[in-house]
């Protein structure tokens, strides 16, 4: 039983869903597919592809949200459990590239330069595409089962949690950079060629892309929008403001957190799927300690604690940053760390929080109501 | 130990911070349905106590015996709270972005609080009832869909102790209860906790003697650790030694401050 201005919320947010499902899902693609590439409504295939991007930041924004906003542990390693799906994927798209390759070897690149031999033990089974899909899921999700019960159950929290997840993050990145951890070094995996047997070249491939990556969104989000109105998920909200209460309710709060990691983990290591073979390339520089903590402030920025506000700044700050890095390239660091600093003083409950006082303003002005509180502190 | 035997049995119970011994060779014992209060001056050790018997703190020596023969040492809290052992603390900790009725509802007693279980249960009619019962002993039912947050002090006490209350736990481990409270909310509070050592055994640890003299039957002065005396509240006023405790404490403070 929720209050009356959770359930109008409620049916607000279930229309929102499906509005922006059938724009994302079947107005968007129409548009690159119908008009001509002269009209004002077409969107283009650089555009569809770039936004198909970001819509895969999406979905590891949700988990992230689950994690920092409903939770309120602040992971500062994400990027690593991106990698990993990201890594997964982008493994077997070397290995289709197969003779296309500039040496003419049907080992990856980097691996003739290197002067390796025989493809690794480690890459063999990433020769079948489902087995790249699967790792790719449940690589980051293992991963995170791991680390998750290894820092929870020694009750590690609030700041010194994201510490090791940064520290986390810095020795993914120094692992994926060594050239004789076989995975492509400081360059990464990239010149892939196609997936199974479509050419990634083909707008059509990537189209269909885009519309897996819109699916794997709307999923993701009904998972995410299951779990934080279950009653498991109003737990998680009741660790956040007392721990110490959740345990002594008899309830294990080191068992939550781990349900939370490992499915923020997964959600990564999807979006790190999906990622790969849009944009071509995946090198330790998107992994590591600035990238995750870039997807923190995607998060601070849409309104954490708010599923959609999750989404709304992954999109929305990535966008920003393909505008601006395109006009001044230098100025992007300063932006990003000026946005964060502007909304952790002025909209600590992000775009989301600003959007609903707009809303409950807007209301108001008819008859006197009270504005909502914000619900994502802590 | 009485013929019916003992709720919550403490022997040669040490609790060693440091070198700081909190509780020292501590015996405690607590009878069925019985409302006990324990006072003492600061750092008499009377929060740790509460702290052995939930599991936060564990002793370095002695035993800690629930009912007839649970042992508690070396069970986590969230297990011992399973158990039947629900805590209020001292200051109010409730969950302030969850609305009151959320509050209750996470707290009560469920065959299973795993993660899973909770995931897919869904609120049933002899719950609901519960819940709306316990609004009404708390005097909360009128905002049951407020944030808990947006409460008062005395308001979310009540709502803690209601919480601990929906654990239906056999021992209740309350941590001053009225500090903070107005008069009108102490004796209310007097009277709720009253009701319920008619059902279940109580541990409040008080330091508003009046309120101590409101509620209570059986008083234990805990001091630098150990049991000083027990026995009802009069006996326990009258004993020099508890005189001198106190009045010691306050004859240096008054000192003090003249200084």
């Amino acid at each position: 039983m929720g209050s009356k201005i959770n359930n109008e919320r409620e049916r607000g947010e279930g229309l929102a869903f499906w509005l922006t499902g059938f724009l994302l899902l079947v107005i968007m693609p129409l548009l690159n597919v119908l008009p001509g590439p002269d009209s004002w409504l077409h969107v283009s295939d650089f555009a569809l592809n770039r936004f198909g991007k970001f819509l895969a930041f999406g979905i590891l924004a949700l988990g992230l949200d689950l994690i920092w906003g409903y939770t309120g542990i602040l992971s500062l390693g994400h990027g690593v459990f991106f990698g990993l799906g990201a890594y997964a994927v982008g493994m077997h798209l070397m290995l289709t590239i197969g003779t296309e390759s500039v040496y003419g070897s049907m080992l990856p690149d980097f691996m003739v330069w290197n002067q390796v031999k025989a493809l690794p033990f480690f890459w063999k089974p990433f020769y079948s595409f489902w087995f790249a899909v699967a790792a790719a899921i449940l690589l980051p999700t293992l991963f995170a089962a791991i680390f998750g019960f290894l820092t929870f159950r020694s009750r590690i929290k609030g700041v010194y949690f994201a510490i090791i997840t940064q520290a986390l993050a810095l020795s993914a990145w120094l692992v994926f950079n060594r050239n004789d951890t076989n995975l492509g070094g400081t360059n990464g995996l990239t010149d892939f060629k196609q997936v199974l047997g479509f050419r990634l070249s083909d707008p059509g491939t990537q189209r269909t892309l885009y519309v897996l990556t819109v699916l794997s969104l709307g999923a993701a989000h009904l998972l995410c929008r299951w779990i934080t109105r279950s009653r498991t998920g109003k737990v998680l909200v009741a660790i956040r403001d007392s721990e110490q209460r959740v345990l002594f309710s008899g309830y294990s709060p080191g068992n939550y957190k781990l349900f939370v990691f490992v499915v923020s983990g997964a959600l990564a290591g999807l979006a790190g799927a999906l990622y790969v073979p849009q944009v071509g390339i995946i090198t330790p520089a998107q992994i590591g300690v600035l990238p995750s903590l870039e997807m923190v402030i995607w998060v601070a920025v849409g309104g954490r604690g708010t599923l959609i506000g999750a989404v709304v700044g992954a999109v929305g700050v990535n966008w920003a940053r393909s505008i601006l890095t395109s006009s001044f390239p230098d100025l992007w660091p300063f932006f990003l760390g000026g946005l964060f600093i502007a909304v952790v003083l002025l909209i600590p409950d992000g775009l989301v929080g600003l959007w609903r006082r707009a809303l409950a303003w807007w209301r108001g002005l008819g008859r006197q109501t009270a504005i909502p509180e914000p619900e994502g502190k802590g | 130990m009485s013929e019916r035997g003992s709720i919550i049995y403490l022997e040669g119970v040490t609790v060693d911070f440091d070198g700081f011994k909190a509780l020292l060779n501590l015996n405690f014992i607590v009878d069925y349905r019985e409302l006990r209060v324990v006072i003492g001056p600061n750092g008499a050790g009377k929060t740790t106590l509460l702290d052995v018997i939930s599991g936060k703190v564990k002793p370095v020596a002695g035993r800690v015996v629930f009912g007839k023969d649970t042992d508690l040492i070396g069970l986590r809290e969230h297990e011992i709270a399973t158990l039947g052992i629900g805590r209020k603390f001292q200051t109010p900790s409730v969950y302030s972005n969850l609305s009151v009725w959320e509050n209750l509802d996470l707290s009560l007693k469920r065959t299973s609080k795993g993660v899973f279980a909770t995931l897919v249960s869904k609120p049933d009619r002899a719950e609901i009832e519960k819940i709306a019962s316990t609004l009404e002993t708390i005097g909360l039912a009128e905002k049951a869909d407020d944030r808990a947050g947006a409460l008062s002090h005395g308001e979310k006490q009540w709502l803690e102790i209601g919480m601990v209350l929906l654990q239906d736990p056999a021992l209740l481990l309350i941590d001053e209860p009225v500090a903070g409270m107005t008069d009108r909310e102490t004796e209310q509070t007097g009277l709720l906790l009253q009701s319920l050592a008619d059902r279940r055994s109580i541990i409040v640890i008080e330091h508003d003697m009046e309120f101590v003299r409101q509620i209570a039957r059986t008083v234990t002065v805990l001091h630098e650790g150990t049991v000083l005396c027990e026995g009802p509240v009069e006996k326990v006023q009258a004993d020099p030694r508890v005189v001198e405790i106190y009045l010691g404490r306050q004859k240096e403070a008054d000192a003090a401050a003249a200084r």
